[in-house]
């Protein structure tokens, strides 16, 4: 992350003009953005979207309840697909990382398949599949096995960049002093691994909450849901603006934090010495072959 | 096998109409992040403290903020602002400001990727930030930039299909016209997947052939 670094050698420390330049176009960016802001403002004030008609909602318990329960809705989602995802990812980096062919291969086929499919058809088998034969299968759960095939095969995928990522002198020497295969994997391979790819495995979780929000498209009360459902009261004069800002927020809010928290692991694994991995890097799911949730 | 291929032949309007919309929104998408993106890197890295505080605020927002719900917010409550503004057009927008946060990254590692040397070295001939820029460190991070950038793209085509959700017509809104047609759904998926492999592969392709040819050690 030498953003800064790097951006400290692409210009010259300012002399009187550069710095006047600087100024210039600190100003008109200002401008631009002030401009931009007041329109959107005077948007807001012109068709009186903050009235206490429109916000009014926002005080009832009824309609906080509503909120937490999108949230609740949104998060057991996301809990229930990070824990399937995990399993699926770890089950398949290690089928691709067999030593037999017969395993291997099939696995490294699905792994790249599902990665290539976009998420909402998946999704949309697990929805429209079962609908078609009148088997009832909650939206919860065709939103739950969706997330778990795309983000489990791009976990997958973290987790075998994570094991190759141990110098291969770190498995030689396990294997020299005559552990199996079974051992110099859990004791000395994975230990190691773990710390390299933990970032990265924290913000693809990161990628696969904000993608519970495409429960929205398959009528699974999440928050989206319930953001346009309190939007969408005439009573309230169609209160859209507020409430798709309410739930932006809360998206915003949690998704920022671990981020944060993400890039936070990483800059501590840059100088952890417990680990001769390099790290797996952040963007690894986004940067992968056939391309990610980006 | 016969009814698997009457799905798509009997619906064949219905499918080409739908991958049509789905490139053209691709096509429309990636240009426009493209653009987007390289100014929103160059703002990243610039020697403007405003536009570098500006840049960040747009990327770290929007990276953090689910797609779904910028399609929303443009569908349903932007006309409320009295912004007149139709489904593909929101689509466009919404796909073009999503994804050129992630070009603007992808961008602004890849001008890291450039030895330090070639822009100082740009600098001691007397070069300002836009000729440094442009003329030298751009030109060389592009082939380490081009891969990953491939990716996004290719996320954001997979991406598009969220459109079908706010009343676009695109091949993720294929199923939703055949469960009305009472067609087989799984037959359906089976090939809207295909349309996407086709879609995708001739990317993935030209992705790994840039990837050997500009593999550069520096």
């Amino acid at each position: 992350m030498g953003g800064n670094a790097m951006s400290n050698i692409l210009y010259d420390l300012p002399g009187p003009r550069a710095r006047a330049r600087n100024l210039v176009i600190g100003v008109v960016t200002a401008v631009a953005v002030v401009a931009v802001a007041v329109y959107v403002v005077s948007r807001f004030i012109a068709t009186d979207q903050f009235s206490t008609l429109r916000t009014t909602q926002f005080q009832y318990t009824a309609v906080q309840q509503e909120l937490a329960n999108g949230l609740l809705a949104t998060l057991k989602a996301a809990a229930i697909a990070t824990v399937l995802a995990l399993v699926f990812g770890a089950v398949f980096a290690a089928a691709r990382l067999s030593d037999h062919a017969v395993i291997r291969v099939p696995a490294a086929w699905i792994v790249e398949l599902f990665r290539a499919i976009p998420l909402l058809i998946l999704i949309f088998f697990f929805y429209y599949v079962p609908l078609q034969y009148k088997m009832h299968l909650p939206t919860l759960w065709a939103l739950v096995f969706g997330l778990t095939l795309y983000n489990g095969s791009v976990l997958a995928e973290i987790f075998r960049a994570g094991i190759l990522a141990v110098p291969r002198g770190q498995s030689e020497a396990a294997y020299a002093i005559g552990l199996r295969k079974s051992q110099v994997m859990t004791s000395v391979l994975l230990p190691q691994a773990v710390r390299a790819m933990l970032p990265a495995i924290v913000s693809q979780l990161v990628v696969l909450l904000k993608d519970t929000a495409l429960g929205f498209i398959i009528t699974y009360p999440e928050l989206l849901y319930v953001a346009k459902q309190i939007g969408g009261r005439g009573s309230f004069d169609f209160p859209y603006v507020v409430s798709y800002l309410v739930v932006a927020a809360i998206y915003i809010g949690i998704c920022g934090a671990l981020s944060a928290f993400a890039y936070w692991l990483q800059k501590r694994m840059g100088r952890s010495r417990r680990t001769a991995a390099k790290p797996v890097p952040v963007d690894q799911g986004n940067a992968s072959t056939a391309g990610a949730t980006v | 096998m016969n009814s698997f291929l009457h799905t798509l032949t009997d619906n064949g309007p219905l499918f080409w109409e739908g991958f049509k919309t789905t490139v053209e929104l691709f096509l429309i998408a990636a240009v426009g992040s493209l653009v987007l993106g390289t100014l929103l890197a160059g703002a990243r890295v610039s020697p403007v403290p405003i536009l570098r505080a500006v840049g960040t605020a747009y990327v770290q927002t929007v990276r953090n903020t689910p797609l779904t719900l910028l399609f929303a917010f443009l569908v349903f409550a932007v006309p409320k602002l009295d912004i007149p503004i139709d489904y593909f057009p929101s689509a466009c927008i919404a796909l073009i400001a999503y994804t050129s946060a992630f070009v603007c990254e992808v961008v602004r590692s890849g001008i890291n990727t450039v030895a330090s040397g070639q822009a100082e070295a740009a600098r001691a001939l007397g070069m300002t930030f836009g000729q440094v820029l442009g003329q030298i460190v751009l030109p060389q991070a592009f082939r380490s930039i081009v891969p990953p950038l491939m990716s996004v793209m290719i996320a954001m085509l997979k991406n598009t299909t969220i459109a079908a959700g706010f009343s676009v017509l695109e091949a993720g809104a294929i199923p939703a016209y055949m469960a009305e047609r009472g067609e087989n759904q799984f037959a359906t998926l089976i090939w809207i997947t295909i349309g996407f492999l086709v879609l995708i592969a001739p990317l993935v392709v030209l992705q790994h052939r840039m990837e050997r040819k500009w593999a550069v050690t520096r």
